[in-house]
């Protein structure tokens, strides 16, 4: 469904991503992890049309940039990394704005499918009793909900998501990513997440790309490109045994 | 709980534009009414009603007073309040800045530039009465935005407030200087150009308020059509364009629009402060921020603001008149500080 071949970024003479190439396929959720600097983000911005990039971003066949932004939108939806909010809108009106792609023009907004689409996502998303509520009084993990609401109002075939757990607690974690692979579920649709949580990433992805100062470490199936070798090597420590020392806080002896 | 739909409750229904032109049109009638000499009331709705109606004036001074310097003046000021204040108000979603403003920018201090520059080197379109001056302050209106934002994008992507503000006040000091030394060579016109700058529609005409009419109507359709992108836009950048907007093509309409309204504006009264800060803040505490609402709620809630401030400046020190710039900037600054307070205190 997305096909990147040999993504580079530079700011100047900084190469921050260094000819990547990976893919996502149906039912694929692919993880991006690697330490901070990796390009993580880097490379989900240039999908996103966030970043100048060299090289190239096929979808579903046809170059990225051959698409009209509305046309790429109702494919790709993205869940960025941090909000920051400067008006008093509503829940409900940044909820709303997923449905942009589907309905433009002066009259539009108003078709029963937009309506559903609303209203499903934010059930899914549990943001129905904040639906009035100004986004600045929200907390940071139900500013994080609300736009993951429009990102499912949206409706879109692939899923970017930028470490899509970050503001939220132990139970929004779990049932946010319970809610992404029940999504995936539905043949047509895939992911993309950068994580930064190993457990996380091996549990949940399909496949999943390494990285380490923009480059590739190794890619393929999550579990094999997560191993114990490749984590301790980008990371430089024993990722392995810091992952069983805090399991033994847990195991009582 | 706005009903049980919440896709179709965002818009400004009939209901709020009669409330708001009810308000608009008695704060008119007032204004007209008002000044060194005093109509009543009664007397001055039945003049505009009968010059509306093509019916025959009363006898004696009042009505010619009203028609000949009174109405076209009031008409002009409410058309400027519009005009800015829906330009302040796109430009504070567009940059998610709630302080962005032709004022605050720097972008009036730029078309004043280009009209001042028009002005003392007598540039005209043959045939075309002030178009010269006109068409110079929107242009050089929309390159100010265009320096001053690409300034910014380069210095902080996130276009945050200081950066905006800091860039603002320094185009605009640089801006000033260029003005006063254009000044000097001005001779026998320093004096006008020196009252205008301060901001002023004394003496301004009929042919001023078609011109004005006809940029407001024209910018304001233009702008109230990408309501729904300017909301995405308020809400960020990024997400404006993850949600499938066009950012580019609606940010370079939205800047052409808002450098076309503060032109026009600032080429027929000078450079008056702030209106374009006011008014939104004002208005967004009633209507909220969605610019569906806030939009057609900015274009009557600006005409009353400048109405009122026109009024204050033409009688507060009667017979002598303040320019009306005088009196938004005294407000402006004051409401600046309010929201500059509020911001600060939010993070």
């Amino acid at each position: 469904m997305l096909e990147v071949r040999n993504l580079s970024v530079r700011y100047g003479d900084l190469v921050i991503v260094d000819e990547v190439s990976f893919g996502v396929g149906s039912g694929q959720w692919l993880m991006i992890v690697g330490p901070n600097g990796a390009g993580k983000s880097t490379i989900i911005n240039a999908i996103s049309g966030g970043a100048p990039y060299s090289g190239s971003i096929d979808c579903m066949g046809r170059d990225i940039k051959s698409y009209r932004p509305h046309d790429i939108a109702k494919i790709i939806g993205v869940l960025s990394q941090r909000y920051q909010i400067s008006y008093p809108f509503t829940v409900g009106e940044i909820v709303r704005l997923g449905r942009y792609a589907h309905s433009k023009g002066v009259f539009a907004g108003g078709s029963d499918e937009d309506e559903t689409a609303v209203e499903r996502a934010i059930d899914l998303t549990g943001m129905r009793p904040f639906l009035n509520q100004s986004a600045l009084t929200l907390s940071g993990g139900e500013l994080q909900r609300t736009f993951l609401a429009q990102l499912f109002a949206q409706e879109p075939k692939i899923l970017i998501l930028d470490e899509p757990t970050n503001h939220l607690d132990l139970v929004y974690q779990k049932q946010v990513f319970a809610l992404i692979s029940e999504w995936l579920k539905t043949p047509g649709r895939a992911v993309i997440s950068v994580v930064h949580d190993l457990s996380l990433a091996r549990a949940y992805g399909t496949d999943a790309l390494l990285l380490h100062e923009g480059k590739v470490v190794s890619q393929g199936a999550a579990r094999e490109t997560l191993s114990p070798e490749n984590l301790n090597s980008v990371y430089d420590m024993d990722v392995f045994e810091w992952m069983r020392t805090m399991l033994e806080q847990w195991v009582e002896n | 709980m706005m009903g049980n739909s919440i896709v179709r409750s965002e818009t400004f229904r009939a209901a709020d534009y009669g409330l708001f032109a009810a308000l608009t049109l008695g704060i008119f009638v007032v204004c007209v009414a008002v000044g060194s000499v005093n109509v009543p009331l009664g007397h001055t709705a039945g003049a505009l009603w009968n010059a509306v109606a093509g019916q025959p004036q009363a006898e004696g001074t009042a009505a010619s007073i009203i028609l000949t310097s009174r109405l076209p003046r009031v008409i002009c000021v409410a058309l400027v309040g519009a005009s800015l204040s829906i330009g302040g108000g796109a430009m504070q979603g567009l940059l998610k800045n709630p302080l962005a403003d032709g004022t605050t920018l720097g972008v009036s201090n730029g078309a004043a530039l280009g009209a001042v520059f028009a002005m003392t080197f007598g540039i005209a379109i043959p045939g075309v009465p002030f178009a010269g001056t006109m068409v110079m302050a929107i242009l050089f209106a929309f390159l100010s935005l265009i320096i001053i934002l690409s300034l910014a994008y380069r210095l902080d992507y996130s276009l945050s407030t200081n950066t905006i503000i800091l860039l603002g006040v320094i185009y605009s000091m640089f801006v000033a200087s260029i003005v006063s030394l254009l000044t000097t060579f001005a001779g026998d016109k320093v004096r006008s150009i020196t009252f205008w700058l301060m901001g002023s529609l004394a003496g301004t005409s009929y042919a001023d308020a078609a011109v004005l009419a006809v940029t407001a109507l024209v910018c304001g359709i233009i702008l109230l059509k990408c309501a729904r992108e300017l909301n995405a836009f308020a809400i960020g950048e990024d997400n404006a364009r993850h949600v499938g907007v066009d950012v580019r093509r609606v940010r370079l309409v939205v800047l052409i629009t808002v450098s076309a309204l503060i032109g026009v504006c600032v080429s027929v009264g000078g450079t008056i402060g702030f209106v374009g800060l006011v008014t939104p803040h004002m208005v967004r505490m009633v209507v909220g921020p969605n610019h569906k609402r806030l939009l057609p709620g900015v274009m009557f809630g600006g005409a009353c603001f400048l109405m009122l401030a026109d009024l204050i400046a033409r009688t507060i020190l009667s017979p002598r008149e303040l320019p009306i710039g005088v009196v938004t900037s005294l407000i402006g600054a004051v409401v600046f500080l309010a929201i500059f307070f509020r911001m600060r205190k939010g993070r």
